[in-house]
């Protein structure tokens, strides 16, 4: 039922030679560091997160992104979702993106179960119609009857990943991308959000997930690609690419 | 990219600005009454019992510079910080990210209608009037919100690189309540200063107010156009500065 979008795009992601470079070490953010930077002409210091990194996925399909930590998974993703632009190269997506990065991080804690779910779902670009008709479900997935009126602050952090889940996948999206969030609620419920993630891909939906876990990737994605400091090792069939990360972790640890 | 109803966005954007600024007070919107009373009533005795000037209705007359000013500074130092303290979000949603601004400045408004209905009452209470010149007081409060929508825009983008704006922009507000004639009027200022008000859109505001509520004469329309064209320039400049600066946003969030 949630699933008749009422957008029906050929979903499509491609990356064509992208690099993302950081120049900046994330901390020059008061004056004096801007002064200091003017004043001594220092080599610039330029951080590769993302470096000549091409893919295309298209329309139903889906795609394991994986990799140790800093190799530039979330970047990545931040590209796809369109929260920064490619510092060289061209990123195009056509199709609305739901991205389930740190669910539940855009709730307020001072606001209402209710009022964080009808607030995320105009942030994830739901029209107050739209809005209204899939509260209910919304509401109904995350099980949490009872507590609607609580604020977020006095809801277990089970509870919070559960809205935030709900609302993600209530929100009609063409790409669905999840960042290692299924850690979510007790096993009944991870469950449940699996089986939600199968009816996305039953339905032709475009998956691009983020794991460590070789098993949900083998379950729910056809292709892979595994990154290493922001570049390209391997990219192809999920079981040729897991197994070359295996064993390249392997030879790094013993 | 981000295809969402833009209307509906920024409506529950406004909702949770206020429902979490009033969620934690007890006596709620009431707070809004008191820091306006309180500096009426300071004013009023230095400058009626101390400082005695000649100006009549002087409660009157300095809550006409309070109100615009108490919420010029209070809706563009709380804008100013709203990109970050919604950092989460921008991270996370690829949203028009200038309605994380506008929001908070409208947030803000109902403060100002409360004020605003205090400003009134005090008029009324000290047998001022109504007059048809009223229907201008929502063309100058519209004014002031695009003005300082403006100036937001500007000052939030600017926060997120260099995060000593805020407090730049604290000492700017400290310096207003001086330079704006909240205290004293128009006539004691010396002629060689007024070039300082003409173009000051807070000043501006603050003569309309006192002539439309004090004088029951329409603003002079030289202060009208002034006001009408610093208000909308600011706006269009912090429209255009937000587009240079928003895409390195996310780099420095």
């Amino acid at each position: 039922m949630i699933f008749t979008t009422t957008y029906d795009v050929m979903a499509l992601i491609k990356f064509d030679h992208v690099s993302k470079t950081f120049s900046h070490r994330g901390e020059a953010k008061l004056l004096r560091a801007h002064i200091r930077d003017r004043l001594k002409a220092q080599p610039k210091r330029v951080f590769y997160a993302l470096k000549d990194v091409s893919f295309s996925l298209e329309h139903g399909q889906s795609l394991a992104v994986i990799g140790r930590n800093g190799a530039g998974k979330s970047t990545l993703l931040s590209l796809v979702a369109g929260l920064c632009l490619p510092s060289a190269g061209q990123v195009k997506v056509i199709g609305r993106v739901a991205p389930l990065l740190q669910l539940g991080s855009g709730f307020h804690p001072d606001m209402t179960g209710m009022e964080n779910a009808r607030l995320n779902a105009s942030l994830m670009g739901l029209s107050r119609k739209r809005t209204e008709e899939v509260l209910p479900s919304i509401v109904e997935f995350a099980e949490l009857d009872g507590f609607l009126n609580d604020t977020i602050r006095t809801y277990s952090t089970g509870m919070v990943m559960r809205l935030g889940f709900s609302v993600a996948v209530h929100a009609d999206a063409d790409i669905l991308i999840i960042d290692e969030v299924l850690g979510v609620g007790d096993e009944r419920f991870q469950a449940k959000c699996f089986d939600k993630i199968h009816e996305f891909r039953a339905c032709g939906k475009t998956l691009l997930f983020v794991s460590h876990g070789a098993e949900m990737v083998r379950q729910y994605c056809e292709t892979a690609l595994w990154l290493d400091r922001g570049e390209v090792m391997l990219k192809g069939p999920a079981d040729q690419v897991l197994e070359a990360y295996a064993d390249s972790t392997q030879r790094t640890s013993g | 990219m981000w295809t969402g109803e833009y209307s509906f966005l920024l409506s529950n954007l406004i909702q949770k600005d206020f429902k979490v600024r009033y969620r934690n007070m007890s006596l709620g919107v009431l707070w809004s009454l008191l820091n306006p009373l309180v500096t009426m009533s300071a004013l009023t005795f230095v400058f009626t019992r101390i400082f005695p000037t000649s100006q009549p209705h002087y409660p009157v007359f300095v809550l006409c510079g309070l109100v615009p000013f108490n919420f010029f500074t209070l809706a563009w130092s709380t804008a100013t910080s709203s990109l970050i303290e919604n950092g989460a979000i921008i991270r996370r949603v690829p949203i028009p990210r200038e309605a994380v601004p506008i929001a908070t400045v409208f947030g803000n408004c109902l403060h100002l209608l409360i004020q605003i209905a205090l400003l009134l009452s005090f008029v009324i209470g000290f047998g001022l009037g109504i007059n048809r010149y009223w229907l201008w007081l929502p063309v100058v409060w519209a004014l002031e919100i695009t003005f300082v929508c403006g100036l937001a825009l500007i000052s939030s983008a600017v926060n997120i690189f260099v995060r000593d704006t805020r407090y730049v922009i604290e000492s700017v507000n400290t310096l207003l309540f001086w330079v704006v004639p909240i205290f004293y009027s128009f006539s004691a200022i010396p002629e060689r200063f007024h070039v300082i008000y003409r173009f000051n859109p807070l000043a501006a505001i603050v003569f309309a107010l006192r002539s439309i509520l004090m004088d029951s004469t329409a603003p002079a329309p030289s202060l009208l156009i002034n006001l009408t064209t610093v208000s909308i320039g600011t706006l269009a400049i912090g429209l255009v500065v937000f587009q240079r600066l928003k895409n390195d946003f996310y780099d420095y969030l």
